[in-house]
Parts: structure tokens; sequence; C-alpha cells
């Protein structure tokens, strides 16, 4: 099964340097791992929610807004496609990710 | 004659319900299909028992026959997907192994902690025990139309989300059992908070919990915690006759008649505690047995070892730490060592138990213990203004008439 899972954080928390690269490196481990056990299909970060336009289409108009669509604590901060057995497996491999630690990641299902 | 058969399918859709619905999932991947074929192969045993007489053995026959029906189904569909399913079930044996039970498959998927809590209880209600949507509905107090929804969108999730069908792999039990067994609870609670005799159907409840924890420690012996749940059922069940007087109203611990509590349910409930403390594995349910022992084993209200309870509530903190928890223990503290001392503790949880009635109900039972009637009288209408059934109403209303009487006639002298 394929699952979409959103790595999420609150962008306002600051991890500093030191924290900030323990989390990259743990990162490109859990990359390498997943990538290794033929789970990870596609991923990537995201640049900041400073940097997202949300655009909608109302009465023909494009309205655009500077920002992300919902005005939440925790924003999406990137995402990684990963192919499981079954939801188990899934949670497994978001539980590993080291984002996890202290933001949150949504494990969405494919449509199909 | 046809009555004695009725009686016997009856018996075995308590027995083997589970069962079926379980081996038929199993077989079809298919939840709707499996219940849907479960309930024909019941119908056609109504049907057929009383002519050709009760199969040797009901499980089997009823498994088979559901099997037939859903294969049938799957043909008469004749499309691609329903072909793919109908070839993956004739991979299956005819007849059930029996071993491993199938239902534990069922439990464990029903019971997945990416399930919400109230989904979980009510697809264990429906698959593994059998009740009807509308009993389920009935036992948690919501429209028949609402708990069908929550069902829908339960077997939904397992499906899209790809929850899987089976016993967690060892390494996962540790994570998955305490879900399992927190359904089993919940069940067990819901019908113990039922007034006796006046909802019937939630006061079912309690047994079905017990039956299926009976089950459960059946085929997890090497679960301790499984087997405290267990214990602590059976303790709180030994009490239920007493819990409510006849005019329906709650009764106290301290007041019930403990000569009318079930000695076999208590013996059981020990034994079943004392061999599971044995593994030297202690976790929540075997703590709260051990406090409701305390209590079923004290031949009088004064007797109890609050010592030794208020003891158990402090280890069960460690587990739970939750204000609910630190209350029960000030109560015990407060018959240990006295109303003060229990107080004390009381006012430390008060913050983070605002609204919660049990809190200014305790708070009023202990100012009225140390004479501070006007105090007590107070925090008896906050409790009753708080409290959620009518017969817990009834009880603090109660109270309140003896200390705003003692107060007036003290006035008055």
């Amino acid at each position: 099964m394929r699952y979409m899972m959103l790595v999420t954080a609150d962008e306002s928390v600051e991890l500093g340097e030191e924290a900030g690269n323990a989390v990259t490196e743990a990162a490109i481990k859990w990359v390498a791992e997943m990538d290794g056990r033929g789970v990870r299909v596609q991923g990537n970060r995201l640049r900041a929610t400073s940097d997202a336009t949300t655009v909608r289409v109302r009465d023909g108009e494009v309205l655009l807004l500077d920002g992300p669509f919902a005005e939440t604590k925790e924003q999406i901060a990137g995402y990684d496609i990963i192919e499981c057995a079954d939801l188990d497996e899934a949670i497994e491999v978001a539980s590993k990710h080291p984002v996890a630690k202290y933001g949150a990641i949504e494990v969405r299902p494919f449509w199909d | 004659m046809a009555a004695g058969v009725a009686a016997e399918v009856a018996a075995a859709f308590r027995r083997e319900w589970g069962s079926v619905v379980a081996t038929l999932i199993r077989m079809t991947g298919d939840w709707d299909l499996a219940e849907e074929c479960a309930q024909e192969a019941f119908a056609a045993a109504l049907e057929r028992w009383p002519r050709d007489g009760v199969p040797r053995r009901p499980g089997a026959w009823l498994t088979t026959t559901a099997r037939n029906r859903a294969l049938d189904r799957l043909r008469r569909m004749a499309n691609e997907a329903a072909k793919l399913q109908e070839v993956a079930m004739l991979a299956y044996p005819d007849e059930p192994t029996g071993f491993p039970d199938e239902r534990l498959r069922l439990i464990f998927t029903c019971c997945h902690p990416a399930l919400p809590m109230e989904a979980r209880v009510a697809l264990t209600l429906r698959t593994l025990a059998g009740l009807t949507t509308g009993e389920i509905g009935r036992a948690f107090l919501v429209p028949e139309a609402t708990m069908a929804k929550r069902l829908v969108r339960a077997k939904q999730k397992i499906r899209n989300a790809g929850i899987p069908y089976r016993v967690p792999p060892d390494h996962l039990l540790p994570e998955r059992v305490p879900s399992v067994l927190a359904v089993l609870y919940l069940l067990f609670n819901e019908g113990y908070a039922a007034s006796g005799g006046a909802d019937l159907v939630r006061s079912a409840l309690c047994a079905e919990a017990i039956r299926l924890a009976r089950w459960l420690v059946g085929m997890m012996p090497d679960e301790p915690e499984a087997v405290g749940l267990l214990a602590l059922m059976l303790l709180h069940d030994a009490r239920r006759a007493t819990r409510v007087d006849a005019a329906g109203d709650l009764v106290t611990l301290a007041d019930q008649d403990r000569s009318r509590w079930d000695r076999a349910l208590v013996d059981e409930g020990v034994a079943l505690l004392e061999s599971a403390l044995r593994r030297g594995q202690p976790g929540p349910y075997q703590i709260q047995a051990a406090v409701a022992a305390c209590h079923a084993t004290a031949r009088t209200a004064e007797e109890t070892d609050w010592t030794e309870i208020a003891g158990l509530y402090g280890l069960l903190r460690q587990y739970l730490p939750s204000p609910v928890v630190e209350l029960n223990r000030a109560v015990a503290v407060a018959e240990a060592d006295g109303p003060a001392a229990g107080l004390a503790l009381v006012e430390a949880v008060a913050e983070s138990l605002r609204g919660y009635h049990l809190l200014p109900a305790t708070r009023a039972d202990l100012l009225r213990r140390l004479g501070r009637e006007s105090e007590a009288e107070a925090a008896y209408v906050e409790a009753l203004s708080l409290a959620p059934t009518e017969a817990e109403r009834r009880y603090l209303a109660g109270r309140l008439r003896q200390v705003g009487g003692s107060r007036t006639s003290r006035a008055a002298s």
C-alpha cells in the first residue's frame, strides 16, 4: 500500500544549530534506511511557509494569499511517499523519522 | 422440540458468531460480506436444524454454510474483483482449523490504536460479540443511525488505511495488548455504571466484557495484565447486586450488605489476581484488582485495610498519572490517616479536576467529617449540579439534607 507521510512541525521553534544538525543527520540516516528497504518511493523537504502562496479561485477570479492554506502552529515541513505492506509498517516507518520526536507525522493512504 | 432447537441456535450464536465472522473475514477480506454471510448461516440454521437435527459440530456447519453463501455471492457478482476474491477463498481449507483461534485476529484488528476508541468498542461488540447495531446504540445512548455510521466509517478505515488483519507480532504486543484490554474495561464500565434492571442492554455489557476477558485470558495466559483485568471485573461484579437499593438509589461501599456479595466470584477474582501477581510484572489492572480485592475480602467496612489501599493507589499513580487516581488515593488516605490528611490531597488536585462531580462530592464528605458544615453544604450543592446520573443526584441530595438539617437544628437550639 502507498502512503503519504506529511512531516509537520512548529516552524516558530528554533532547534538551534547543534540540534538542527542532529536532526538533519538522523534524517539522512532515515532516508538511507528506508531507501535500502525499498520502502521510500520519493520525498523532499519544503521551504518555509513564508515562501508559500495559497491559490483560490472564486467567481472565476484567482485569489492569492501570501502564506500557507491554514494558519496552524504545525505546518508541513516535508513529505515522503512510502510503499508499505500495511498500516503497521507505515506506523513503524513514520515513528522512526526524526521529526516524529518533536513534530508530528500524518500518515495518509493514497486514493488508489 | 422446535423451542429446544431454537435455544440451541441461540446458544450456538453466542458461542460461534465471533469465530464464524472472524473466519469469513480472513477468507474474504471483506468485513461486510463476512457479517452478512454469518447472519445468513444462522438464519439457515434456524430453518434447517429443526428439520435435519443439530449438526455434530455446529461451529463447523455454520462456518461452511457462511463460506458457501460468500462463494455464491461472489459468483453472482461475476466481476474481476469478485473473481479474484473467489479464487483466494477457494485456497482456504473447507473446515476451520480451530487453531489459532481466528477471533484473536479479529479482536486485535477491532482494537487497533489507529481507530478511535468508540469505534473500537462498537466494532468489537458487533463483529466479535454479535450485538446488533441497534443494541450497541442503545448501550451507548446514541441513535442507531449514528452507531451504524460509526461502524461503517471504522470498517472503511480498516480497508482504506490498510490496518492488517492479524495478531500483532511479539514486538508489537506490549503496545497493542493494552488497547484490547482498554476496550474490554470500557465495555465493562459502561455496563457497570448502568443502574441495574432499568437498562438491561447496558448491564448485559458487563457479562459480555467478562465473557470476552475470560476468553482472552484463555488465549493469552502469559499476559498478567489480561488476568488482572479479568480479576478486576469479577471483583467488581461480585458486588453488583448490592450497589443499588430496592428504590434504585446508590449504596456506598461502606453501607453495602456484604453477606450478599458473590463469594464465588470474589474467590475466583482473588485467585486469578494472585496467579497474575506471582509473575512479578505488575501493571495498572493488577493494582486496581488488588484494591478491589482489599474491599471484597474485608469482612466489615471497618476492617478494610485503608493503609494498604492508599499504598496501592500510590503505586497506581506511577502507571496512570491521573488526578482521578490521586483523588482515590485521597479517599484512602482520609480513611487511614484522618479526613484532614485526605482533604489536603483533594485540594491539591482540585484545579485539574474542575467540573468532575466526584471532586466536590469527596470534598463535601471530608468537610462534613471535619465538622466544617457550611463549606460541606456548598460542596454538596456544587456536586449536585455536576452529577451525571439521577441515582447520584438523589444520593447527594440526601447528604445535603443531612448537613443542612444538622446545621439548622443546631442554629435553632
